[in-house]
């Protein structure tokens, strides 16, 4: 029988036809947009013209948006790394009362999306419309706002809100993952707490609070929402915002796309810097944390302030989530924007009204959910499929596909908007744009990187040995795949489908840079209605949208709480 | 009787790093063949390479008179379709399918019929003792146990060959001395030829027909049976690797072997061929202690009771030598020594190597 199991060979190689599609699908969706952002900003009339790319650089306009995303990431990067550094450091290394659920509750504002939350501040907020500002005027009898929102700071500070989980879990997982003897010798030694955590502490978690702080750099620089929400009524504009206006206001003239295409430019090349300083300062403080175990770090008694600084906690998340979220809802419920908040003047009739009634907004549910589980669907399978041959094919070649593999992770949104536009608005033969399928494509870029670090981390957990063994059992490649790869990675699997449909959810960034009117998303609904002065709508979508992102995220815990178990 | 297994030529290497180079072995048909060297030498390569798992960079390897990888021709015969069963070190035991689904799974490639499969597969359970277990998870079994159900699975479909890769080194002792005589019963009981690779040579002595000895260099240095391997090894190296040797460097002087720089003569035939040193290689049950010569004298360094054994380091002028004896025998013949005191030794097996090859095994 053994002679008869052993068959000749047909030879075709899967492998490289697997291989191809891969670098193909990351080529067209991802590499090729960007390429010709790159092209579009050095050459003119086919021609390498630098002098070009400095002369529209040093437009006043243009580079007052460099500037304007300099300053605003930076005060937002600094402010982030505070925040969300000292939370971490209370739920981690102090004996603060209910610790556990503190950290959870710092982990919230992911969930809500910052032009929302912008939006709020901008009720509350607003130099003479918003309701603390009006409060405040009214009460004290000045005609001096308490803050206004439309500045640096107000902007700044409303990033931070919401970017600083970014920071705090970082250093959370630092901290919780430091080998506690590392500073007990250091006590042993004879040093002070103070001492500790000045000369131990601080220096071994360090890169992680660096690496967090350029993660928020990296998405504050390239982030659209809040800035044209609070900043574009100032004049304030930062990178992406001002090529969505070039894009938007002069309807595709070359000179407006060369603009977007030398600001995108600025935007890739600092992206690959941050990128690479990241991981510079990762692989740094690589050596220093234990990794995988977890310890019993020593903890600070904070005595007389443990419930002080609990409440501030509270008062933190109530000050900087319930009230936005509170106010989205009321203003959401209110006839017309500006009535006063109270009893009598709310009613769930605008709800009903978004939901049933208004086009507008039930088509952009409808695009939005559709888009979602679309994108989600597509991105999950490729994603396997890459980070299949990225973690386990041996095949000459695969080289190319980890640079490329490496691409999503740093290509903002805006800039996949720009290429995408670039790319598939018919100098290649293809013409989709305003359809729903250009915003389609671009999500598959916009949201690879995620299906790809999920996927290939489900992958890591499979042994080469499982797949191994079922070859040498007689079954063929694809089978192995079918009966012991898939089912194995199914949970990746899932999880990147929702680590995409969720955010597709909200999206904001990509979908407002190539909406055409019938194919509006959520979040392009939301922000249009807002500048056409409909807040009352916009506000109640906007509450609409908080609702599915809540269930959703509910959803996903509970199958993620099911897969760990 | 005829080879099932042939590797010849056989190259292998991961960028700069040469694991395997020029490698001839056959495997006979229903022998229990185990390739035994230290971890880190490509024994695991070549179990991959005969598995279908790797390609090699040069040589041939055929399997029942059919080559399955050609480096010449580029002729290669993909894992599935070589008929092998094959247990991984960590057991590779699907961790989705239940005991039984994991042992069915190449029937079932095979298209058995559902009839047969089930009576197969609930048969194959009993033979490795799982009875009653078929329908756990692999999560709820113990190593062992899952030990046993990768065994199962390699040889369910009734393979002509075997391989089996480090499968007791994740077990704990007792274990593994209890699966090592189970798998010997079950080639025994199913007449396959097994190839098996280990790092132990305990386990290797005990189940095998014949094996080899790799060094680390991947290069084969003695094939033969156990009582070959243990009593007339090729080199140094052999013999170091088979258990724990004493080394006495000796001193020619007129055609005569002295201890060290001594003038105590190895009580022993002199070494044949040519050397510019020789050492003298034995091991410690090698040594037969006396009260009394003749043998060479020594003092006792060292006494340590080990229960069911002896244990003197004996210093021989200006060589220390391990020596053990079984606590009955010392006891029976006034055999247990006190540190400092004197002692004769002679020889029961004494093997002469080259110096030279001391300094290698020693790098």
């Amino acid at each position: 029988m053994a002679s008869g199991t052993i068959k000749k060979d047909s030879g075709f190689g899967i492998a490289q036809v697997i291989l191809f599609i891969s670098i193909a699908i990351l080529v067209i969706f991802v590499a090729w947009p960007v390429l010709l952002i790159l092209f579009n900003a050095f050459f003119v009339d086919g021609k390498f013209n630098s002098m070009d790319f400095y002369k529209v650089l040093t437009e006043p306009e243009t580079f007052q948006a460099l500037i304007n995303s300099l300053i605003i990431a930076s005060m937002t990067t600094v402010g982030s790394t505070i925040v969300g550094t000292f939370f971490a450091w209370l739920v981690t290394r102090t004996d603060l009362p209910y610790k556990t659920f503190m950290k959870s509750l710092f982990l919230v504002p992911f969930m809500l999306p910052s032009f929302i939350g912008a939006l709020a501040w901008k009720m509350l907020l607003s130099p003479h419309a918003g309701y603390i500002n009006k409060w405040f005027m009214a009460t004290f009898n000045t005609t001096e706002p308490l803050f206004n929102i439309y500045t640096y700071h107000g902007i700044s500070c409303v990033e931070v809100m919401y970017l600083f989980p970014f920071v705090f879990i970082q250093v959370c997982g630092a901290l919780e993952r430091m080998d506690p003897t590392l500073e007990e010798s250091a006590r042993i030694s004879g040093a002070g707490l103070f001492t500790i955590t000045r000369k131990i502490t601080i220096p071994l978690v360090l890169p992680s609070i660096m690496s967090g702080a350029l993660l928020i750099m990296l998405y504050s620089m390239a982030h659209f929402g809040t800035v044209a929400v609070l900043g574009i009524e100032q004049g304030i504009y930062n990178i992406p915002t001002l090529i969505y206006e070039k894009i938007h206001e002069s309807a595709g003239s070359f000179a407006s796309i060369r603009t977007g295409t030398v600001l995108a430019t600025v935007l890739i090349v600092s992206a690959a810097c941050i990128i690479w300083a990241q991981q510079k300062v990762l692989s740094k403080g690589h050596y220093q944390i234990i990794g995988g175990k977890s310890f019993r770090p020593m903890e600070l008694k904070l005595r007389g302030l443990r419930y002080p600084l609990l409440f501030f906690c509270l008062a933190y998340i109530g000050f900087t989530i319930l009230l936005p979220t509170v106010v989205i809802f009321m203003v959401g419920g209110v006839e017309t924007y500006g009535l006063p908040l109270t009893w009598e003047n709310l009613s769930l009739d605008n709800y009903k009204y978004i939901l049933f009634e208004y086009d507008v907004t039930r088509d952009a549910i409808f695009n939005s959910v559709t888009l979602g589980l679309a994108a989600a669907f597509i991105t999950m399978f490729a994603g396997v499929m890459i980070s299949y041959v990225i973690v386990k094919m041996k095949v000459r070649g695969k080289g190319i596909l980890e640079f490329l593999g490496m691409l999503p992770f740093s290509v903002p949104g805006s800039v996949i908007a720009l290429g995408v536009i670039l790319a598939w608005s018919g100098q290649f033969g293809i013409n989709i744009y305003n359809t729903v399928w250009i915003i389609l494509v671009s999500y598959i870029a916009r949201y690879m990187a995620f299906s790809l670090k999920a996927n290939s981390a489900a992958l890591e957990q499979v042994h080469d040995s499982l797949m191994e063994a079922s070859r040498s059992c007689g079954a063929s490649m694809w089978q192995s795949l079918k009966d012991i790869v898939i089912p194995l990675v199914r949970p990746g699997m899932v999880s990147a489908f929702f680590l995409i449909f969720l955010p597709a959810l909200r999206e904001l960034t990509v979908s407002i840079m190539l909406y055409a009117p019938t194919t509006r998303t959520i979040g392009v609904a939301i922000y249009t209605l807002n500048e056409d002065g409909e807040t009352v709508m916009s506000t109640a979508l906007a509450g609409i949208a908080l609702i599915i992102i809540v269930l959703g995220q509910m959803f996903i815990n509970h199958l993620t709480k099911k897969a760990s178990e | 009787m005829e080879d099932i297994i042939k590797v010849e030529g056989v190259a292998k290497g991961y960028g700069k790093h040469q694991v395997l180079q020029n490698l001839d072995i056959a495997i006979k048909k229903g022998e229990c063949f185990t390739l035994l060297g230290p971890s880190g030498c490509g024994k695991t390569v070549l179990i991959r390479l005969i598995a279908g798992h790797e390609v090699p960079d040069a040589g041939k390897i055929i399997i029942d008179d059919t080559v399955v990888a050609d480096s010449e021709t580029g002729e290669y015969i993909p894992p599935e379709r070589r008929g092998l069963g094959i247990v991984f070190q960590d057991y590779a035991v699907w961790p989705h399918m239940t005991v039984f689904e994991n042992i069915a799974y190449p029937l079932k490639m095979e298209k058995r019929p559902k009839a047969e499969i089930n009576e197969l597969v609930m048969k194959m359970i009993e033979v490795v003792g799982m009875k009653g277990l078929d329908k756990r998870l692999p999560s709820e079994l113990s190593g062992g146990q899952q030990q046993r159900v990768a065994l199962a699975r390699a040889l369910v479909a009734d393979p002509s060959v075997m391989l089996l890769d480090e499968p007791l080194s994740n077990l704990d002792a007792n274990l593994r001395e209890e699966m090592r005589f189970e798998i010997k019963a079950l080639q025994r009981k199913f007449g396959i030829t097994v190839l098996f690779v280990t790092h132990d040579q305990e386990v290797a002595l005990a189940i095998s027909d014949r094996l080899a000895i790799m060094d680390a260099n991947g290069k084969i240095r003695q094939i033969g049976n156990p009582y070959e391997i243990f009593e007339k090894p090729a080199d140094l190296f052999v013999f170091k690797f088979m258990g724990i040797a004493n080394f006495v460097h000796a001193t020619e002087k007129n055609g005569k072997f002295y201890v060290g720089n001594g003038s105590q003569e190895i009580p022993w035939e002199g070494p044949k061929g040519k050397a510019a040193k020789w050492v003298a290689g034995f091991r410690p049950s090698d040594v037969e202690i006396h009260r009394e010569g003749p043998g060479l004298k020594g003092i006792i360094h060292r006494a340590n009771f080990l229960g069911a054994t002896m244990d003197y380091a004996i210093d021989v002028d200006d060589q220390s030598l391990r020596t053990e004896i079984e606590t009955h025998t010392a006891i029976n013949n006034n055999l247990m020594f006190k540190e400092g005191e004197e002692c004769y030794i002679t020889f029961k097996a004494l093997h002469w190597f080259d110096a030279e090859q001391l300094k290698e095994v020693e790098e």
